[in-house]
């Protein structure tokens, strides 16, 4: 579906394909950082969110996450394929792994997020 | 704040990185936390094979004609069991009979004995030997720091060990073989805290990459893989194991972790006896209990209901590979709650149906009667 060069990323490292139906995920680096993922809490189509606002759960072995909405806007799809498949969040984070997709009410917010050539320099940074 | 204290590394730091161990500070020690990844060694250790780089565990040897009169003082189960060439898992109690630590001691001879302690413990424990030893003619040594240890599990791993220490494969499980490997004295034991059948093997610092080396090229027909600390998490919770400093401290007793086995009262007095006598005669108000649940991932700190009231919280709670499911366990009161129960946790502010389980929760191959003895 998406090359991660197509993407915008956001510091607590969710990516958004962005378009009228915007698609929301993490990136690979996150699902790497999380380890074996094995439980998805998703929103609700409907449901309004806010950008930056929690509004999903990933769990892994370890631990549990908080996903942000990189932009604000209501929910017209999630994927249901993770939920019953968790792990699809560490085969196929970009494609088959996506979380869900959002009508953004302003289309501006992606552009405020990093493209991919400044989310890999954020995330070497975040390595030191 | 980060503490100004360094973080400890054993002998394999560098044997772990390289094999792609993801590091973490694991109570001041530098250790893998994964390498693979938790499921896929997770799967590894109950299917065929896994190793683990376990040399923060502690190594107190009593020696001396009071010897076992000084374990026998300080621990709940009886010594008598560890004949020389086998361990018994205890529990040495303080006079409140809570835990000072849980350990396994293993006799080598009839005034010799290995205490295999907890990490963060070590010192604790040789302090409160020493302190409890008096005038007894014992010796009690912390040598914890001269040794690294590793653990090999999984249903596989004795037929690693057909050529390497058949004399291994004779032992019962928590009997212990003293070898030379590789020009140094080890410790071989058929121990483990995975739930799965396995050896442990106690070892001078300057072998240890040696012996893991050694362990990686036996373990290939077998597929064994390097395991962090997370697998070693799971393994233990779902074999009922518990987790000094989590589950089990100085204040909760041996009867109120469930592990009343351990407890032996009629072996004469030791410390913190007159409790557990108590305790056993009018029941305990709290139990350590597990339960098993779908809706999410269940961690420590989550609290239990019973009924819709607070009937306690998780100490340790984790996503079961084994089971596919959350598992956990925690103090509850009531103390008697009987498996099927049904209970809510809640995770992250949300009550999720859960049940009550017997513990241990799977039984790997450890749990087994009947272990491999060897090519016949």
């Amino acid at each position: 579906m998406s090359k991660p060069e197509e993407l915008k990323y956001t510091k607590t490292h969710e990516y958004v394909h962005p378009g009228a139906e915007a698609v929301v995920g993490i990136s690979d680096h996150a699902q790497h950082e999380m380890g074996d993922v094995v439980f998805v809490e998703l929103p609700k189509v409907g449901q309004k969110l806010e950008k930056e606002k929690p509004c999903a759960v990933v769990e892994s072995v370890k631990s549990a996450f908080d996903i942000y909405s990189p932009v604000s806007g209501e929910v017209t799809a999630v994927n249901a394929a993770v939920t019953g498949e968790p792990a699809l969040l560490n085969q196929s984070p970009l494609e088959n792994g996506w979380l869900f997709k959002i009508k953004p009410s302003n289309p501006a917010e992606a552009d405020g997020l990093m493209d991919w050539n400044a989310y890999q320099e954020f995330v070497k940074q975040a390595a030191h | 704040m980060s503490t100004a204290t360094t973080v400890r590394r054993t002998a394999l730091n560098e044997t772990m990185r390289k094999a792609g161990g993801k590091m973490v500070d694991f109570h001041g020690w530098e250790l893998p936390i994964e390498f693979a990844g938790i499921l896929k060694e997770h799967e590894a250790v109950r299917k065929s094979a896994g190793i683990f780089d376990v040399s923060h565990m502690g190594q107190v040897f009593v020696t001396g004609a009071d010897a076992f009169k000084l374990l026998q003082l300080t621990n709940a189960n009886d010594l008598r069991k560890a004949t020389p060439g086998k361990g018994v898992y205890s529990h040495v109690t303080n006079e409140k009979a809570g835990l000072v630590d849980d350990i396994i001691a293993f006799c080598l001879a009839a005034d010799r004995y290995l205490v295999i302690v907890n990490a963060t413990t070590s010192t604790k424990d040789y302090e409160w030997f020493k302190a409890q030893a008096g005038k007894m003619l014992v010796k009690v040594e912390n040598k914890s720091d001269d040794y690294s240890m590793i653990a090999i599990q999984g249903p596989n791993v004795p037929k690693m060990f057909d050529t390497f220490a058949p004399e291994a494969l004779k032992l019962p499980r928590f009997g212990i073989v003293e070898k030379d490997l590789h020009g140094e004295h080890c410790y071989i034991s058929r121990t483990g805290y995975t739930g799965e059948d396995g050896f442990e093997i106690t070892a001078p610092h300057s072998i240890i990459n040696k012996l893991w080396d050694e362990m990686m090229e036996l373990g290939k027909p077998y597929g064994i893989v390097p395991c962090g600390l997370g697998a070693r998490d799971t393994l233990r919770l779902e074999s009922g194991y518990l987790l000094y400093g989590s589950d089990v401290d100085d204040v909760h007793t041996t009867y109120e972790s469930g592990y009343g086995w351990v407890v032996s009262l009629d072996k004469g007095d030791f410390i913190g006896r007159q409790v557990l006598v108590d305790q056993k005669a009018n029941g305990v108000k709290r139990r350590l209990t597990g339960l098993t649940l779908t809706g999410g991932v269940p961690r420590t700190g989550c609290k239990v209901f019973l009924d819709g009231k607070e009937i306690g919280e998780l100490n340790s709670a984790t996503y079961s590979p084994t089971l596919k499911k959350g598992i956990g366990v925690g103090y509850m009161t009531p103390a008697d709650l009987k498996p099927g129960t049904p209970l809510e946790v809640e995770i992250r502010g949300r009550r999720v149906k859960a049940e009550v389980a017997r513990t241990p929760f799977h039984k790997g191959t450890a749990f087994s009667k009947d272990l491999y003895t060897g090519k016949q």
